[in-house]
């Protein structure tokens, strides 16, 4: 049945792109598409580029059809999305650093990776040498009596990631609050051209670090899918194991971060204490705390012993056995429910605009989650709940998480009882000319896209989208009228990665 | 709370019965750590973690030094928040172009005597992001370098190790210079 994405973009489909379709449109069909996400009837997966052409996946509804859209740009300009979307700006504003590729009538065309450091520009593109000084950088204006501005970062008061915010305040309350990433850019993107699948997979182990599995899991998928092949079960099971563990271990660790945000340090040492936990059985079972390089197209590269199922399972018997305690001191204690109630409320409106992914969107009435709405296998089988609430505070993307971890010992028990004897891996045949796919995986934080272009079994172009991209400009928002101390806690219930988003 | 705080008073440490090859590798460590530390530096040593583009893997386990497992902090070994508080400086990552200036100013802000450890395979010499027009490729070709943790990332207990081997450098230097 032609689906709606199909009747209403006309153009060229592409051969060889796998799973969705792909299609080259004409820059009506491209500013229609821009329309439609503008009026919500569309979701924006992913807008990228390529030396001379733009690419745009959409979905429509809760993943009921996806499609890639391509429009070529001989004139290295193409019609903005972000001046009829705002999700699209800083991916346009990527495009153009890296690329070259201009959008026409953006509404802002300041750089946003490039601090022009690197010594070129458009290294994707047509490279050229940057200018030795380049004008600096322009702040949103914020203006009126009494406010002042508070520059914090790049490099943090505690043990984080990179970045620069800068506050405006009026008195303790928050007026605006701007971000400018792009400080651990390491061109992923670029490295990954030309690099075998071999080396592709490390890199995307290793685009951010509390998702390696899930990067490996979105990149192997994506290949997969190029190739026209398929994971042995065993390592398709193994594969939702590692990436349930993952889950685990970033939740448990990042609710005690919360808690210890709003100077509750209690609650900290113990989901500590059930982090270290599960890193330490990830360990025993599959040699890595972080279980970084397991996953690999083809299927998995390690195999689990009975060792390993046991230290798994006695991970998980002593969660179940303490963390129930955590979730009722948690819900009883007032004075850590007065910092994480009603602060930094984000609007379901906003979250769906913004196609918020994770708990993030999940918190906040959006209930997209990768593992249900695509049902990719073995989730087809296994059962489980998608949490949803709707009041989008610091609180419940607390409770969206606690949730979670509730639902991710269910799945780990599943796939441990379900756990087929067979091969755990499949030689990856070297493909056609020219092949495409992409693949979208739910990661802790939220849905990660990873599109790839393989000619001759090499990587010629790798593209990887971390949920951040559409979950911190949100931050912005939400920290508006919130006073600077709450800060952090907004930040760490977000927790948006650095590392993903710049690439 | 009162509960769970009433409970830790009864329970045992976080201690294994039966501690295996690795839990037994952390005691000694932490052992030798600690007394190093006592001995060289009256008990602190303060350390700025400087993330300079990693992936974030380096700080996750750098991170877990806190936890109530290892706890470094009983050693006298602290994170502080500015660098101008700390002893020693732990660098993570490849150092990327765009946060050159920052780890330079870091450096700079960091009071004498002090020591740059880098942690992971990354800070060595970009590790698998070496040769990428955004990262310049190792923090010693940045600031000088004292010691480097391998790894990626490396496990609290190499990073414990390493921050013993600093612990004696830096006492040996102290009697010599
Ligand atoms: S060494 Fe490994 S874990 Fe550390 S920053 Fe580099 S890639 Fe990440």
């Amino acid at each position: 049945m032609p689906s709606l994405i199909d009747l209403s973009l006309e153009g060229r489909k592409v051969g060889q792109h796998s799973p969705w379709l792909r299609v080259v449109v004409d820059a009506s069909v491209w500013t229609f598409a821009a329309s439609e996400l503008a009026h919500g009837r569309w979701s924006l997966l992913g807008l990228w580029g390529d030396p001379a052409t733009v690419h745009m996946a959409i979905m429509d509804g809760q993943a009921a059809d996806i499609a890639v859209i391509s429009l070529d740009c001989p004139n290295r300009r193409f019609p903005s999305v972000g001046r009829h979307h705002p999700p699209a700006r800083r991916l346009e504003r990527t495009i153009h650093d890296l690329f070259g590729l201009s959008a026409e009538d953006s509404s802002d065309a300041r750089p946003w990776l490039d601090h022009n450091r690197w010594g070129v520009r458009f290294p994707l593109g047509d490279r050229i040498d940057a200018l030795p000084k380049a004008a600096p950088y322009r702040f949103l204006a914020a203006e009126g009596d009494g406010l002042h501005q508070i520059p914090v970062g790049p490099v943090h008061a505690g043990i984080i990631e990179p970045g620069h915010f800068r506050f405006t305040a009026s008195g303790e309350t928050v007026v605006r609050l701007e971000q400018r990433l792009g400080y651990v850019h390491k061109g992923i993107d670029g490295l990954m051209t030309g690099a075998s699948l071999e080396r592709g997979v490390r890199l995307a182990g290793r685009a951010s670090g509390d998702s390696t599995v899930a990067y490996a899991y979105a990149f192997s998928r994506a290949a997969e899918a190029a190739l026209d092949l398929k994971a042995p079960e065993r390592a398709v099971f193994l594969r939702a194991l590692l990436a349930e563990l993952e889950r685990l271990a970033n939740h448990l660790g990042d609710i005690g971060a919360i808690c210890n945000d709003a100077s509750f340090a209690l609650m900290h040492a113990h989901c500590g204490v059930l982090r270290e936990s599960v890193l330490r059985a990830a360990g025993a079972a599959f040699g890595h705390r972080l279980m970084r390089d397991v996953i690999v197209p083809g299927g998995v590269a390690r195999d689990i012993g009975k060792d390993g199922m046991e230290a798994i399972q006695a991970a998980l018997d002593n969660i179940r056995l303490r963390f129930p305690a955590l979730v009722e001191l948690y819900d009883n204690t007032a004075s850590l429910q007065d910092r994480t109630v009603d602060t930094g409320t984000l609007k379901t409106s906003l979250a769906s605009q913004y196609g918020a992914g994770g708990y993030v969107g999940r918190a906040s009435g959006r209930s997209f989650d990768a593992r249900r709405a695509l049902a990719y296998p073995p989730y087809d089988s296994l059962h489980f709940d998608v949490p949803v609430l709707n009041e989008g505070d610091v609180n419940a993307r607390v409770w969206i998480r606690i949730r979670e971890v509730e639902q991710s010992l269910s799945l780990i028990d599943q796939i441990l009882s379900r756990l087929s004897e067979g091969p755990i891996r499949k030689e990856v045949p070297l493909g056609g000319e020219v092949r495409e796919g992409m693949a979208i995986v739910e990661g802790f934080r939220g849905d990660i896209l990873v599109w790839l272009r393989l000619r001759n079994g090499l990587i010629e172009r790798c593209h990887m989208r971390d949920p951040s991209w559409f979950q911190w400009p949100l931050l912005e928002a939400v920290i508006e009228n919130n006073i600077v101390a709450d800060f952090p806690l907004c930040n760490k219930s977000f927790n948006c990665s650095y590392s993903g988003h710049d690439l | 709370m009162r509960k769970l705080l009433f409970e830790s008073v009864f329970r045992q440490p976080l201690t294994e019965p039966a501690p295996s090859a690795a839990d037994a590798a952390v005691a000694e460590l932490a052992t030798a750590v600690g007394q190093t530390a006592r001995r060289r530096l009256g008990r602190s040593l303060s350390i700025r973690e400087v993330d300079a583009g990693s992936c974030n893997g380096c700080e996750l386990e750098i991170h877990a030094l806190n936890n109530a497992y290892y706890d470094v902090e009983r050693f006298g070994l602290r994170f502080v928040a500015s660098p101008r508080h700390a002893d020693v400086l732990m660098v993570t990552g490849p150092v990327t172009k765009n946060m050159r200036e920052a780890l330079e100013r870091t450096y700079h802000a960091t009071p004498n005597p002090k020591w740059v450890v880098a942690v992971g395979d990354c800070a060595r010499d970009g590790g698998c992001f070496a040769g990428s027009y955004a990262v310049v490729g190792g923090v010693s070709e940045v600031v000088p370098v004292d010691l480097h943790i391998p790894g990626c990332p490396p496990t609290p207990v190499a990073m414990l190790r390493g921050l013993l081997a600093l612990l004696e450098q830096a006492g040996a230097n102290a009697v010599t210079s």
